[in-house]
């Protein structure tokens, strides 16, 4: 059995005392992209957030290694460090502080070259269509939600995570961000091998990133996994037909 | 009454102190009025929450004489100051000023060698408003004046030191005039070394039709020192009076600012930064009075407090009835690192007139926990996002100020705090 891959087993997640997540089990190998939908209130975010360690999401239950490591028990910036990327749905402004700090200050904790940082942003916005000029500002200060999500794909590929989690990237693109994101992931997943995990209401960010396994999220569990074509048969019948409520 | 408590502020001492007639006559009255004037009671609004009651006034003598022995200062980083003032225990012990400004003719003198010194002295502030103002005017050596010519513009900042080295009350008092048209930057530094000084400085300013004037304050006292300050300004018709203060060292310092728009189309600016730690408080009072119409005011105070250090903001803007189409903006942050550090916040509005624009707000809490979250989401230490954030929050601040010199000082005060912090929570650790 590999040791290389991100592994949820039977993950339960309570906010505020609510239980959300009832039992989640995923693996994702290097290089797999794995999506995960659902109606809205199954859970989605709820994953996302208590993967990377939020403080309001309690974990109950249930255990999450990575490549073999349990993340579980790290704080949030460790589990960074341990390879895992989180793209927020709705990235955080943080007045003040400049992307470029950031990423120096993740690549000194991780003992790695600091000089090079600037020149890596330069390289990933250029591949990815994010202005020059956005870079000098405060961390999503004033950039619109196109911007926002750019700004994490970049930050995706300066620190050259493991395993990617994308909570509802894709929603609220246009067409040619959505396309520049889309593209700019698949391409970590088969240049360097990352594992996705997507969290998305649509179909339309699968038109670029191409799949191995679609899950269905419900009620806190993954109710129905299957292979693209679920979502296909997603969008004509709707969750309620689909999981034969 | 006040009167009991301050036996060591004699009558005597009053009358030692050296100045023109009119001076005396000032000091004189002053101490007449002592009689008659309150001790200060945390009781009333104004000292709510401070820690004037803590203070034994009757423990306390005025610094009564010059000191002789210069201590070396902290301006050698100004290279490119307009003049240098240094004033030690209050008393100006040296007054150099440039050529740039020599030659445009500004006045930075003792009041008293001016023969109309007398008309600057209650220009912004006709009387006091406190013991600690009465007490400034009964003790307070010679001040100093500095005058600003008509339509003059200098560009380097005039540098006044205001070093304190004794452990006695200690009473300065600046007094600037900016004339019409003018422009200058002021940089106030206030330093003291280890000594339990009480020092109760008076800063009036009065700024002239259209005239520009900044104002900078660097507070780095000792950390035993008590500081109870009253800058008072008075902006004429299309005047801008703008104050920036960094709050950083002391035991007990407050800081109290009035700022009068008189003049129609006038503006104020008040921007301060903190950083509270160990057991500081630092207390700011601002009070905008917005007297004619079109004035503007703008005002914005953050701060940051650690280990069990405290912070009080309280201000009031107000609005006169012939103030009509004010804006005036109020804004008060304050990050609260430790659970034992503490910030009370009190913006007031006060409005009498229907044509304005108004805001206020005001938040006390921890670091936002989603940005901190954030930024250790991409593999940053939490100290260190901490931090991240914490710098980020005063940079708003500090590049506002005028003075790049002096928003390098507030920078590296900020940092050597955030030294000191991150020190401390590795020593914990271990």
């Amino acid at each position: 059995m590999t040791n290389s891959s991100l592994v949820i087993k039977n993950l339960h997640v309570s906010v505020s005392g609510k239980p959300i997540l009832k039992g989640v089990n995923l693996e994702i190998l290097p290089g797999e992209v794995h999506v995960v939908m659902g109606p809205n209130g199954s859970g989605k975010s709820t994953l996302s957030y208590a993967l990377m360690g939020h403080p309001e999401y309690e974990v109950t239950e249930g255990e999450v290694t990575l490549d073999g490591k349990d993340i579980l028990a790290l704080p949030s910036w460790q589990r960074a460090q341990a390879g895992l990327f989180l793209c927020l749905q709705h990235p955080i402004e943080v007045p003040g502080v400049t992307l470029e700090s950031v990423l120096t200050e993740s690549a000194r904790a991780a003992g790695r070259e600091t000089s090079t940082i600037k020149k890596q942003m330069l390289e990933e916005a250029e591949s990815i269509g994010f202005e020059e000029k956005f870079l000098e500002r405060p961390m999503n200060v004033d950039l619109s939600g196109g911007e926002k999500k750019r700004n994490e794909t970049l930050q995706l590929g300066v620190l050259g995570a493991r395993y990617a989690v994308l909570d509802e990237i894709d929603s609220g693109l246009d067409v040619d961000a959505l396309a520049a994101v889309s593209q700019r992931i698949q391409g970590f997943t088969h240049d360097q091998n990352l594992g996705v995990l997507a969290i998305t209401h649509f179909s339309r960010l699968l038109e670029v990133l191409e799949p191995d396994k679609i899950h269905i999220l419900n009620d806190g569990c993954i109710q129905l996994t299957g292979g693209p074509e679920l979502v296909n048969q997603l969008e004509e019948e709707g969750y309620q037909v689909l999981l034969g409520n | 009454m006040a009167s009991s408590n301050l036996e060591g502020f004699t009558a005597d001492i009053s009358k030692s102190l050296s100045g023109p007639n009119w001076l005396s006559e000032i000091r004189n009255k002053a101490h007449s009025d002592l009689d008659q004037v309150e001790a200060p009671d945390t009781e009333e609004e104004v000292w709510r929450y401070s820690r004037v009651n803590e203070l034994k006034l009757s423990e306390l003598t005025p610094s009564s004489k010059r000191p002789e022995n210069l201590t070396s200062l902290p301006i050698e980083r100004f290279s490119s100051s307009s003049a240098t003032v240094v004033l030690q225990d209050g008393w100006i012990s040296d007054i150099t000023i440039g050529k740039e400004a020599e030659e445009a003719g500004v006045i930075i003198c003792p009041a008293g060698d001016l023969e109309d010194g007398a008309k600057y002295f209650g220009a912004a502030l006709e009387k006091p408003v406190d013991l600690f103002g009465y007490l400034n005017r009964a003790f307070g050596p010679e001040p100093l004046v500095v005058v600003v010519p008509q339509g003059t513009v200098i560009k380097d900042p005039i540098v006044i030191v205001s070093l304190t080295d004794t452990n006695e009350a200690v009473f300065p008092r600046i007094m600037i005039h900016c004339e019409d048209n003018s422009e200058v930057k002021v940089v106030e530094i206030q330093t003291s070394s280890n000594v339990e000084a009480v020092i109760s400085p008076v800063l009036e300013v009065t700024v002239g039709q259209a005239a520009r004037y900044s104002h900078c304050v660097v507070q780095n006292l000792g950390a035993e020192t008590w500081q109870f300050a009253h800058q008072a300004v008075d902006a004429g018709k299309d005047a801008s009076a703008e104050f920036y203060i960094a709050g950083i060292g002391g035991e007990y310092v407050r800081t109290r600012t009035d700022c009068r728009l008189t003049g129609r189309g006038a503006f104020s600016r008040i921007n301060a930064a903190y950083f509270g730690e160990d057991d500081q408080t630092l207390d700011f009072r601002t009070f905008q009075d917005h007297i004619s119409s079109d004035t503007t005011s703008d005002l914005l105070f953050k701060g940051a407090l650690a280990d069990s250090s405290r912070s009080i903001y309280s201000g009031l803007t107000k609005i006169r009835p012939e103030a009509s189409r004010t804006r005036a903006n109020q804004t008060n942050r304050n990050i609260k690192l430790d659970p034992e550090a503490w910030a009370e916040s009190i913006p007031n509005l006060e409005i009498e007139n229907n044509d304005v624009v108004c805001s206020h707000a005001s938040t006390v809490s921890p670091v936002d926990e989603n940005e901190l979250f954030y930024i250790e989401s991409r593999g940053v230490p939490t100290s260190v996002a901490e931090r991240l954030i914490l710098e980020g929050f005063f940079n708003e601040i500090i590049s506002s100020f005028p003075v790049q010199e002096v928003s390098a000082i507030l920078q590296e005060a900020i940092v050597g705090k955030l030294d000191r912090r991150t020190l401390n929570q590795s020593e914990q650790q271990l």
